[in-house]
């Protein structure tokens, strides 16, 4: 086997001063992109724990290099699919298959080229940061001569190096997220998996959180897939899939499937709101109406509209408000129900004592 | 896929490290006994970094031998006094049960380790590793089994309060049965941390089992002359057949008169048969693999 083969290989740039080398990862993505395999694969997935059908028949492709985010309220399958891709579970019916290996059949391929973190923290609490890392290594194998400098390439990476002596017990809960992501990328995977990766974390440390995942798509050739409840954050994926009582109901770029649930809505304030009114009608064909003290009325792509709103408009306009449908929109309606139920939901409370017990020791 | 395309895919992935324009490549080789044997080592070396951070736990661990050797076994003396030949004290005869009892709460204690990763979620870490159960089960056992060797070896060292000599010859072959008794003792709680997920219940269960296989390992009292009821279970009790090897080997380093060992260390006995010491041993070594073997298949199947 040639993978055991030259572990470590310290190369200088295309330059011969190599001081600033390109960045090849994110000029070479594109292309790649259109040439690789998918990074998974899933068609017809089932699980079924009894009577109760967790996942029922999912079809869809994730391709490489891509950051994809499964979407849905607790309960929803999202949990339950992202076992199966990890082959922690085995599914009922269907087959799935990651980078390019069988989750059934190459259980040990797949693990070898999948990160996994994890809704609740999986790190030793008693030991340090490098301590957490170095275990991981070792138990994946990371040939002896990368450990180290992958180790320092990680911990730089979300910012931990000046804290890696440090017991993962005087960690903020921020901080143990952040090491975890970088254990799940030390035997640099080709699919790293993020099951709620800022659940029950402060919204500061949330947007941290996502800098770091951000600036790790930039850095690193990997295929992101990601589960989440947060509306904002199913924003930084390159596209979502929607996922409801075990089926997947939208897929598509955030962009589109907020086009897909309706045109931008604009509120302007004028000086003779029933002439405005009048005008739209004759000028443009738009029905508009008066709500919330504003002429209000929706157009396929608000931002193209407004000037020649300006253009042709003879009444003065004194203010133009464009806002355009929210994922939550989106979510509303596909499933007919807000995220935010869900986030309220026994699991989350399950969750947040279970963190509580975890703090006081 | 076929594999023409998955082999023109490199195994190492490239990763830049922005400014230092240096590219580290990391390929996880497939699954091979070195990489099982790198998991059995790792698995083993956290079990010993943990324990070194736990210093208070290695002093409290001491406080319960201590109190049988040198409370019951000072106190009892006067009483036992008359049956030990002269020079042999009656903590002296307790001595080897205190080692196998400080052996045998630590072990349990380390095996509990187990349900505490499982509950903390470390457990998962181990287990989604592409390594087989059998090199984090075994890991896990022999980090037990040093570690409550260790803890026996510190009792060891205390063998001058009980008038053991500080032989070593008799301290090489203590400790070789320590060691025994820990990797026995680690397997039966790491087969108990398989089935039972929750801490309490597994303190629970494990404490009911552990005061009853102490008391009826002979630890406190000779083997010869019990009632037929006790003499059945004491023979049952695997500790039985650690204390009494260990029992026989502190003696014969005392330079007692055959009739006065005889009294003080008769061997086990089935109906009248002298297991000799051999066969003690294999019986707690073959039960060891034996629980060692369930727990590799226990873990092997959950997830």
């Amino acid at each position: 086997m040639d993978q055991q083969e030259a572990s470590v290989a310290t190369q200088a740039g295309p330059g011969t001063d190599g001081a600033d080398a390109p960045a090849p990862a994110q000029a070479g993505a594109g292309v790649q992109l259109e040439t690789r395999p998918p990074a998974v694969e899933v068609s017809g997935l089932t699980k079924s724990y009894g009577d109760i059908e967790a996942v029922r028949g999912i079809d869809f492709e994730v391709a490489a290099g891509e950051t994809f985010g499964f979407l849905g309220p607790n309960g929803a399958g999202k949990s339950t699919t992202i076992k199966i891709l990890c082959t922690l579970a085995r599914p009922t019916a269907g087959r799935a298959s990651v980078a390019g290996h069988d989750v059934v059949r190459e259980r040990d391929a797949v693990r070898r080229n999948i990160g996994l973190v994890f809704q609740d923290t999986t790190l030793d609490n008693y030991l340090s940061g490098t301590q957490n890392l170095r275990f991981h290594a070792e138990l994946y194998a990371v040939p002896s001569a990368a450990v180290e400098p992958r180790m320092k390439q990680v911990l730089d990476m979300v910012g931990l190096w000046d804290r890696r002596d440090s017991l993962v017990s005087t960690y903020s809960g921020g901080m143990q997220r952040r090491l975890e992501i970088a254990r799940g990328l030390l035997h640099a995977p080709h699919v790293l998996f993020l099951d709620e990766p800022t659940v029950g974390l402060d919204p500061q440390t949330r947007s941290s959180i996502w800098e770091y995942i951000n600036d790790l798509k930039t850095r690193e050739d990997i295929t992101i897939f990601l589960t989440t409840h947060y509306m904002d954050e199913a924003e930084h994926c390159d596209r979502i899939a929607i996922i409801d009582h075990g089926k997947i109901v939208a897929i598509d770029t955030p962009e589109a499937l907020k086009a897909s649930v309706g045109k931008d809505r604009v509120q302007i304030q004028t000086a003779d709101d029933a002439a405005a009114i009048r005008e739209l009608a004759s000028v443009f064909g738009i029905e508009a109406a008066m709500h919330e003290g504003a002429v209000t009325f929706s157009v396929e792509s608000g931002e193209e509209f407004v000037p020649q709103l300006f253009a042709r408009l003879t009444v003065p306009i004194r203010s133009v408000s464009v806002s355009r449908p929210s994922l939550d929109d989106v979510f509303m309606s596909y499933t007919g129900t807000t995220i935010r139920d869900a986030e309220a939901s026994g699991t989350d409370h399950m969750r947040q004592m279970a963190a509580r017990f975890r703090g006081r020791r | 896929m076929s594999m023409a395309t998955q082999t023109a895919q490199p195994g190492a992935i490239t990763a830049q490290d922005g400014g230092l324009a240096s590219q580290i490549r990391v390929a996880v080789p497939e699954r091979s006994v070195r990489s099982d044997l790198r998991a059995v080592s790792i698995v083993w070396r956290r079990e010993m970094i943990r324990f070194r951070r736990d210093r208070l736990r290695a002093v409290t661990s001491l406080v319960q031998p201590l109190l049988f050797l040198l409370v019951l076994g000072t106190g009892l003396s006067s009483l036992a006094g008359g049956s030990m030949p002269p020079g042999v004290n009656f903590r002296t005869f307790i001595f080897p049960g205190v080692l196998a009892m400080s052996v045998l709460f630590t072990a349990v204690f380390s095996a509990a380790s187990i349900v505490w990763d499982r509950e903390f979620g470390f457990l998962r870490e181990m287990l989604v590793a592409p390594v087989s159960r059998s090199a984090i089960v075994i890991g896990k056992t022999l980090g037990g089994a040093t570690i409550a060797t260790v803890q026996g070896v510190i009792m060891l060292a205390l063998a001058g309060l009980a008038g053991v000599p500080y032989n070593a010859e008799l301290f090489l072959i203590l400790i070789g049965e320590l060691l025994l008794l820990s990797f026995t003792i680690t397997a039966f709680g790491v087969m108990m941390a398989a089935r039972i997920t929750q801490f309490q219940a597994f303190m629970a269960l494990t404490q009911m089992l552990v005061m009853p296989l102490f008391f009826l390992s002979g630890a406190l009292y000779p083997l010869s002359g019990l009632p037929g009821w006790l003499s059945v279970l004491t023979r049952i009790d695997p500790l039985t057949y650690v204390v009494g090897p260990m029992r026989h080997a502190v003696f014969s380093h005392l330079s007692l008169s055959p009739a006065a060992l005889a009294h003080l260390s008769p061997g086990i006995t089935w109906v009248g048969w002298v297991v000799p010491i051999w066969l003690s041993l294999t019986i707690v070594a073959v039960m060891g693999l034996a629980m060692l073997t369930i727990a590799i298949v226990e873990f092997s199947k959950t997830e």
